[in-house]
């Protein structure tokens, strides 16, 4: 696999695979649209003027570049690797999501498309479209499963004083998948007037591609500061993985370059059906949402229900590239359990006065209990995708 | 071999067929099981019978509600392949499955092929894989005799009309409109050009679904079309607690067939 066929999302001949991974298994309504998004993503990212666009909006609407941080404290209490944090939790709308939202709402623009519509879990990704479309004067529908209204309430409220419309979603488990679902029927009713801004590396071609690229910006300023910071790449990099964006966001520009990549799933409470959210750990590949990918399901291939105490890792999917950089080893995948994720956003409270997401508070688990095990010699990134706040209420329950 | 090849060329310059749908085990096995042998009884040339998925992204809220509801009587591919060897020992009539492609993968290609032909089914229906994804299932199903379906929409370029009728056998599933299964109260004005547009670049049979509704629908679909699809007034029926077969009698007369 030549580095060149990463970049441009196709391995071999067929266009949108990821190795055996990818593909676009959506009702023909929506290939057009898919085809026509592709086009005009290749030539918005060829046009001078867009890109100066979206960089200025990057820098001066979004807050970029974050700072890498160098945990000192957390670090010391650790006692091993120096750590470093990511911080797109000080990005606009408190996650990393702006950075895929600002860049989707103005393909938008460029497509002459006036309608936005999403899917969300936490509600991070669906707050980061309603904003980017209210910046850019666009309609903006954002498909919610119920039982994520009901947790992430302040959210919703978020999008709505944006301008934007929410629409519970009551099939199915209720939850995120359900949520892309009613956003994929609508696009197929939809798609000569709408775009669809999927929220992670999911979904059919060019979608995990497009994602991946809005968000390689994370990694392409942590390589640069560690680089200033250490003379040196770093040794591991750290990441949440619910769709997979922020991480493949860290992971692209060092993918085959040395450092260890480590995603981290959502162990929720258990390995059984039903109890976390480690497609990649304990799924089997399989095929949601448009696209191959690992996939928990049954002994039939019905997709099954997924538990964790972070809303935006409670997800049966993975982005399929995931599932290549797995197959082929260049990434490595582990999960950590609800108690640790929020022993983990009480340490780094108390250790670095920052609140985490529950959903980076999973890599922050992974960190703490890693770190003390290698030496000081060593330097680890970890990816801090958004901040606490919209987790308040779950971790005044249950700390 | 597939039964629809025939039974197309049969009703060739007489009328256009009608296909019923219904979502195999809803409201359970042995009702979906008398209310498909119910359909043909009254009139229609086909039956399509649905293999539940968890996450139907093609289908509206009625064909959902019956996949969630079949799911809990307890719903597989295996009880549907069951379901359908069982109905081939009553009826000569052409036997369509139509699932979503994770169920097919996940049973095994080639065995899901084997199967499902020695079940006595005719063809595979799968909206969720299009012409240029298919190549692996059609390779299964071609060996075995088993057609395979391909959709064809109004956003549906020329280039990949063709595409999708080299990928497909039996007939091109054209979407009417834009959107998930459900009833619409009007056949779209865009049907008749779009159907122009088809037959240029195929020459499959063209069968017309999505939100025909009525016997009015059906008679004016099958002008223009060798074959219509009626799923969801169907199945709304069913869950209604009315036999839909008096509605497939209806449709049946209005296209000129068996009453
Ligand atoms: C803060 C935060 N981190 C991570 C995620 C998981 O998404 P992804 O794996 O695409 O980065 C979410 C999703 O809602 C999120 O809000």
């Amino acid at each position: 696999m030549s580095t060149e066929r990463i970049e441009t999302g196709t391995r071999g001949a067929r266009r949108g695979y990821y190795g055996g991974f990818g593909g676009r298994f959506v009702p023909e309504p929506l290939i057009a649209a898919l085809d026509e998004l592709e086009r005009e993503y290749r030539s918005a990212m060829a046009d001078a003027g867009f890109r100066a666009r979206l960089d200025g909006l990057l820098a001066d609407y979004a807050g970029r570049p974050t700072p890498l941080y160098y945990a000192e404290g957390m670090s010391r209490e650790l006692g091993g690797a120096r750590v470093y944090l990511k911080r797109e939790d000080l990005c606009h709308t408190g996650s990393h999501k702006i950075n895929n939202t600002l860049g989707q709402c103005l393909l938008a623009s460029f497509m002459g498309k006036r309608r936005i519509i999403a899917e969300t879990g936490a509600g991070q990704h669906g707050v980061a479209c309603a904003t980017a479309a209210a910046l850019l004067g666009q309609e903006c529908v954002v498909y919610m499963g119920e039982v994520d209204i009901a947790r992430q309430a302040s959210n919703v409220f978020r999008m709505e004083l944006l301008g934007c419309e929410v629409r519970p979603v009551v099939s199915g488990s209720r939850t995120l998948k359900d949520a892309i679902n009613e956003a994929m029927r609508d696009w197929v009713t939809n798609v000569r007037t709408t775009h669809y801004c999927l929220g992670s590396v999911v979904g059919p071609h060019p979608f995990p591609e497009i994602v991946r690229e809005l968000q390689s910006v994370i990694g392409r300023e942590a390589l640069e500061q560690c680089t200033a910071r250490e003379g040196r790449l770093p040794d591991a990099l750290v990441a949440c993985v619910g769709g997979g964006s922020n991480s493949m966001g860290l992971f692209h520009p060092f993918i085959g370059r040395g450092p260890r990549l480590v995603g981290v799933e959502a162990g929720g409470i258990g390995s059984g059906h039903g109890e976390h959210g480690s497609s990649l750990g304990l799924g089997d590949p399989g095929v949601l949402h448009g696209a191959l990918s690992y996939l928990l399901q049954d002994d039939v291939g019905q997709v099954t229900e997924t538990h964790s105490v972070s809303a935006g890792l409670d997800y049966p999917g993975v982005g399929p590239e995931h599932s290549w950089l797995k197959e082929n080893g260049l990434a490595t995948y582990v999960s950590v359990s609800d108690d640790k994720a929020l022993d983990a956003a009480g340490f780094l409270a108390r250790t670095e006065g920052i609140i985490p997401a529950l959903e980076s508070a999973h890599a922050i688990a992974y960190a703490m209990a890693e770190a003390p095990r290698i030496g000081a010699d060593e330097v680890m990134v970890v990816c801090l995708s958004g901040r606490g706040d919209k987790d308040i209420e779950t971790l005044k329950e249950r700390l | 071999m597939s039964r629809l090849g025939p039974m197309f060329e049969d009703l060739k310059e007489k009328r256009a067929a009608l296909i019923a749908y219904e979502t195999g085990f809803f409201p359970d096995l042995e009702t979906s099981e008398s209310v498909g042998l119910a359909m043909l009884d009254a009139g229609a040339d086909v039956l399509e019978i649905g293999i539940p998925f968890s996450d139907p992204v093609m289908d509206g809220p009625v064909i959902q509600a019956s996949s969630h509801a079949a799911l809990e009587a307890g719903a597989t591919p295996a009880g549907v392949l069951g379901m359908v060897s069982r109905l081939r020992r009553k009826t000569d009539k052409p036997l369509l499955a139509m699932t979503y492609y994770n169920l097919v993968y996940r049973y095994g290609l080639e065995r899901f092929a084997a199967d499902a032909t020695a079940a006595g089914l005719d063809a595979l229906v799968v909206p969720d894989l299009p012409a240029e994804e298919m190549d692996p299932l059609r390779e299964a199903c071609i060996p075995a005799g088993l057609d395979t379906v391909a959709f064809v929409s109004p956003t549906t370029e020329p280039s990949r009309i063709e595409e999708a009728s080299a990928a497909a056998s039996g007939f091109l599933y054209c979407v009417a409109l834009l959107g998930p299964t459900g009833e619409r109260d009007s056949v779209s004005n865009e049907l008749p050009g779009f159907l122009e547009r088809v037959r240029e670049h195929s020459d499959l049979p063209l069968a017309v679904g999505l939100g025909i509704s009525s016997a009015r629908q059906c008679a004016e679909v099958g002008r223009l079309a060798d074959g219509v699809i009626v799923g969801s007034a169907l199945v709304r029926m069913l869950a209604e607690g009315r036999d839909p077969e008096s509605l497939v009698a209806e449709m049946a007369s209005a296209l000129g067939g068996q009453t």
